[in-house]
């Protein structure tokens, strides 16, 4: 039990995906204006990415590793299909955020209204790439991988709604020219990257 | 023999200079080539690849390898994607360029596993997300679905060299005030090794680079004014 409280804390805070690992920089800045859009991108973040992530993690185990599809065919045994990983991670994404998004537009609609606008962006968003391919890495078994999929997502949901909360009220300041925008967004991330590398020293 | 690769509307043929210095430069080849360098920075005004921008940058020849693979798999998808533009339905096009941008990274993994075993390691993870850097899907889906394979392949080179410039230079920042080196070579003796220069190790970690991307964009907006946003 420790184990997994350990990798969620860890996921979290410590190599929040965000912060320190520059994961899904791309949607954290465009998509950080107000808190309430921060917040359904982080939503939609967290629900895709634990979807996706032990669904790759059974992929990798059961079809892609080397003597994995010994269950099929003693033939098969000695198979190892591993540098197939990414184009395999990428399609499980695109078809489950694509079978999510139907799903959602069907039986679900007033969620759907309010995240749909973000599904297709999480398709290519780094952090639900990166976080099967850390998986991947770091040979997670399922059940460690369901923890890391519901941590960093968490992780990510925090920092982009805390930032877009810190740049809502940065709107009020006025910095130099050329430094608005783009510019100060960068050096308030650097200011929360710093907040959150004090986490570093929690030991579990 | 190319010609159909470049098949130019007569108006844009018109429109080019058949004099001057410099005048490759001002064709729209030249022009994808050279804008996204400093004008159309892929990193400094379209917010395209920041993740591995920062990630990779703590050792130039991280950096290096980095920037090539990313040239390599954006020129090669552009002109892949835009030689079959015309055959692909819009419903699919997404799925069709993540495809192929895929399978081009899986070579580039493959190659770097094979020729450059330790960097490889070093980078991790993030070979793997050059398919989801935004700058690649954003040629691909931006510009090579609308323009011919020639031109298509050369923004991808061009876009390439803007994203590779600035990983070198913050990799150039984050290596030699981080640790006195340059490509591993140890150029400020430290004080560990019996030198004077007391390695500054906050330039490696992850703050720093947010902080030299930001002042990077401020000088850039400051040289180039017609950059900064209107609030």
């Amino acid at each position: 039990m420790e184990h997994y409280l350990a990798i969620a804390v860890k996921s979290i805070f410590i190599e929040n995906m965000a912060l320190a690992f520059f994961l899904g920089m791309c949607s954290f800045l465009a998509v950080s204006r107000r808190v309430e859009t921060a917040l359904g991108l982080g939503i939609a973040v967290v629900f895709v990415q634990t979807l996706t992530l032990p669904l790759n993690n059974l992929i990798l185990n059961h079809l892609l590793k080397e003597g994995s599809l010994a269950w099929l065919n003693r033939d098969f045994a000695g198979l190892d299909l591993t540098f197939l990983t990414f184009i395999v991670f990428i399609s499980t994404i695109a078809a489950a955020v694509q079978v999510v998004e139907m799903t959602l537009d069907k039986y679900f609609p007033t969620l759907h209204n309010s995240l749909g606008v973000f599904l297709p962006l999480i398709a290519v968003n780094c952090a639900i790439l990166g976080g099967s391919l850390f998986m991947a890495e770091r040979d997670y078994t399922f059940a460690e991988s369901v923890v890391f999929a519901v941590g960093s997502g968490s992780g990510f949901l925090l920092a982009i709604v805390g930032f877009a909360a810190i740049r809502e009220k940065m709107r009020y300041g006025n910095p130099p020219k050329g430094l608005r925008g783009l510019g100060i967004a960068f050096i308030a991330t650097g200011l929360m990257s710093i907040g959150f590398m004090m986490f570093a020293g929690i030991q579990l | 023999m190319f010609a159909w690769l470049r098949s130019r509307d007569a108006a844009a043929l018109a429109d080019e200079p058949r004099s001057g210095k410099f005048r490759w430069f001002k064709t729209r080849e030249g022009a994808a080539l050279t804008d996204p360098l400093f004008k159309n920075n892929p990193i400094g005004l379209q917010v395209l690849g920041i993740c591995s921008a920062l990630a990779v940058t703590t050792r130039m020849d991280k950096a290096l390898v980095m920037a090539v693979s990313l040239t390599f798999v954006a020129a090669v998808s552009s002109f892949m994607v835009s030689l079959i533009r015309k055959y692909t339905p819009s419903s699919i096009r997404i799925i069709v360029q993540l495809a192929i941008i895929s399978s081009l990274v899986i070579v580039v993994d493959q190659v770097l596993k094979a020729y450059l075993y330790e960097i490889s390691l070093s980078l991790s993870v993030y070979v793997g997300l050059i398919i989801t850097n935004c700058i690649v899907l954003g040629r691909t889906e931006g510009f090579a679905m609308q323009n011919p394979p020639l031109l298509s392949l050369i923004d991808g080179v061009g876009n390439g060299l803007g994203y590779g410039l600035v990983l070198l230079i913050v990799g150039f920042i984050r290596e030699f005030i981080g640790t006195g080196r340059m490509f591993g070579n140890q150029i400020l003796p430290t004080v560990s090794e019996g030198g004077w220069y007391v390695p500054n190790s906050m330039f490696l970690l992850a703050p720093a680079a947010f902080f030299i991307i930001g002042f990077m964009i401020w000088f850039l907006r400051i040289w180039k004014p017609e950059q900064q946003e209107k609030d």
